[in-house]
């Protein structure tokens, strides 16, 4: 079982981010979507199960408030693209829904809770390739939380958080979690 | 789970809805410009049939092929069990070839589990003797559920609740079992390890199974297994979900169980008039091959109702989901974490 889908470990670390700060961050990030893509033209966003799929939406909801544009949204399940399948028992698949249209020509947002070692990222990409031919891939994630071990980076980011490699992250959202925070939970916390 | 899939009884409900799950996710691939995974990159899956089989062989190389994994084929016929190399050795010799998972088809009850003792892979049942058939019932069920579940939504399953994320699409019915379906299972069940494997998978999902079949054709012992049972086709008809027609097996028939095939046909074969007896929604399957004009009206196996090219679709997400969910992964426990 993934640290991210766990949907009550974690609830007696820190919070880093309040809703408001949670709220204020996405404002932003849709904003930085709209000035980077020149209006949105041709934007598709599609969130990684588990919680970058409402992320997406809430996204697209704000993109749609700010520019009355309807971005199309969807979700991405990378499971059977990831690198460590063999270190777990095999895991439940997330869902994998594409807009209309598929992704050809498009540019992909990707949207993710944390960005950690940069491997779900790096399986996102592969899952992408066999949908199809994007125009251009982006990145964007409410926590980077550092410990890179991919030479992967993202384009948008809610709130750097310097973490140690012991500590765990664990963002809830309303949709799945019935709150929403992040909080930061202790050395070699694991859920 | 556990490490092989030997009987439908291996499965408890959970694993059920959540192979049943997995499938619904992986048959969006069919639509898909690439069709295949890498999920099962450098493993190795081996089938092997001492019998003849058409699509459950062909479905379990395909299965695997889309994930993948590295198949070998090996057909009784024309290979070393022609010289009388027992199942035992012909194992030992997969085992030293290092095949992660046996597919086996053979002739006698019980070759499955045997052949779980002597390899380290995952053995699959693919049909031995008249014992079971585990993953057609997986595709049986996921046809059902598909068919008949998702109009009534998703029951209270692993999905999130609110509205705004729970977008129905194609898997309306996930996490769903069978509950409350009534699936009447016609004609040779003596023989069936199809009927088998089904009345113990479909009974474990919730449904409410009906065995209809002549006295002869049933076996000794059905009083103890997880359904009901009738001499009377016509009567089962007007509460039935779902039919699922048997082929009469004429192979294994050592004597006399019916007067004649005529007189079979007329009381336990389902033809257009008795297909009309059925609810408006209810579907007819078969697990092929069909006998046309024995159980089964070439005009039914033709109708809409009929699922029977469906089960063979079905068949291959359903067999991926398995190989997935036995050889995806490892019993280890997580040594990292994954974010």
């Amino acid at each position: 079982m993934c640290a991210a889908s766990n949907p009550v470990a974690g609830r007696d670390g820190l919070a880093v981010l309040d809703p408001e700060e949670i709220r204020r961050a996405l404002t932003r990030i849709a904003h930085e979507i709209l000035e980077r893509t020149h209006g949105g033209d041709g934007v598709i966003l599609l969130g990684i199960p588990t919680r970058g799929v409402p992320l997406a939406r809430r996204l697209a909801a704000r993109i749609g408030e700010f520019e009355g544009l309807d971005v199309p949204c969807g979700s991405l399940d990378v499971t059977m693209h990831r690198d460590d399948l063999r270190l777990h028992p095999a895991r439940a698949l997330g869902r994998t829904e594409l807009p209309p249209g598929g992704v050809d020509g498009k540019t992909v947002v990707l949207v993710d809770d944390v960005l950690f070692s940069g491997r779900t990222v790096r399986a996102a990409l592969d899952a992408l390739n066999d949908l199809g031919r994007p125009r251009a891939v982006q990145l964007a994630v409410l926590v980077d939380r550092g410990h890179r071990e991919l030479p992967i980076r993202a384009d948008y980011v809610g709130k750097n958080l310097p973490t140690s490699q012991r500590e765990v992250v664990h963002v809830l959202l309303t949709e799945v979690d019935a709150e929403d925070s992040v909080m930061i939970s202790g050395e070699g916390g694991k859920p | 789970m556990k490490r092989h899939l030997i009987s439908a009884a291996d499965l408890s409900r959970g694993d059920a809805v959540l192979i049943l799950d997995t499938a619904e996710e992986l048959a969006s691939l069919a639509d898909r410009p690439i069709k295949k995974l890498p999920t099962l990159r450098g493993r190795t899956v081996v089938n092997l049939f001492y019998e003849d089989s058409t699509r459950t062989r062909i479905s379990f190389e395909a299965a695997a092929k889309r994930l993948s994994a590295d198949v070998i084929n090996f057909s009784a016929k024309g290979s070393s069990v022609a010289k009388g190399e027992s199942l035992k050795d012909t194992a030992l010799t997969l085992e030293a070839m290092g095949a992660d998972a046996v597919i086996i088809r053979h002739g006698a009850s019980g070759a499955a589990h045997r052949l779980a003792g002597w390899v380290q892979g995952s053995v699959l049942n693919a049909g031995d003797g008249t014992h079971e058939h585990p993953t057609q019932a997986l595709l049986d069920a996921f046809t059902i559920r598909r068919r008949l579940m998702a109009s009534r939504g998703g029951l209270g399953g692993i999905r999130v609740s609110s509205p705004r994320v729970s977008t129905v699409g194609a898997g309306g019915a996930r996490g769903a079992g069978l509950d409350g379906l009534r699936v009447t299972i016609v004609g040779d069940v003596l023989h069936s390890r199809v009927a088998r494997s089904n009345v113990l998978l479909l009974s474990t999902l919730g449904a409410e199974v009906t065995l209809a079949a002549p006295p002869t054709l049933l076996p000794l012992a059905v009083g103890s297994w997880p359904c009901a049972v009738s001499y009377d086709l016509d009567s089962e008809l007007p509460k039935s979900d779902v039919v699922m027609m048997l082929r009469v097996q004429q192979e294994r028939m050592t004597a006399a169980y019916f007067p004649s095939v005529r007189e079979y046909s007329r009381r336990y074969g389902l033809d257009a008039a008795r297909m009309a007896r059925l609810p408006g929604h209810a579907i007819v399957m078969h697990p092929g091959p069909m006998n046309r004009g024995v159980e089964i009206a070439a005009e039914v196996a033709d109708s809409v109702r009929s699922t029977i090219v469906e089960q063979v679709a079905n068949g291959v997400t359903t067999r991926m989901a398995v190989l997935y969910l036995l050889l995806g992964g490892t019993e280890f426990p997580a040594t990292g974490v994954a974010q």
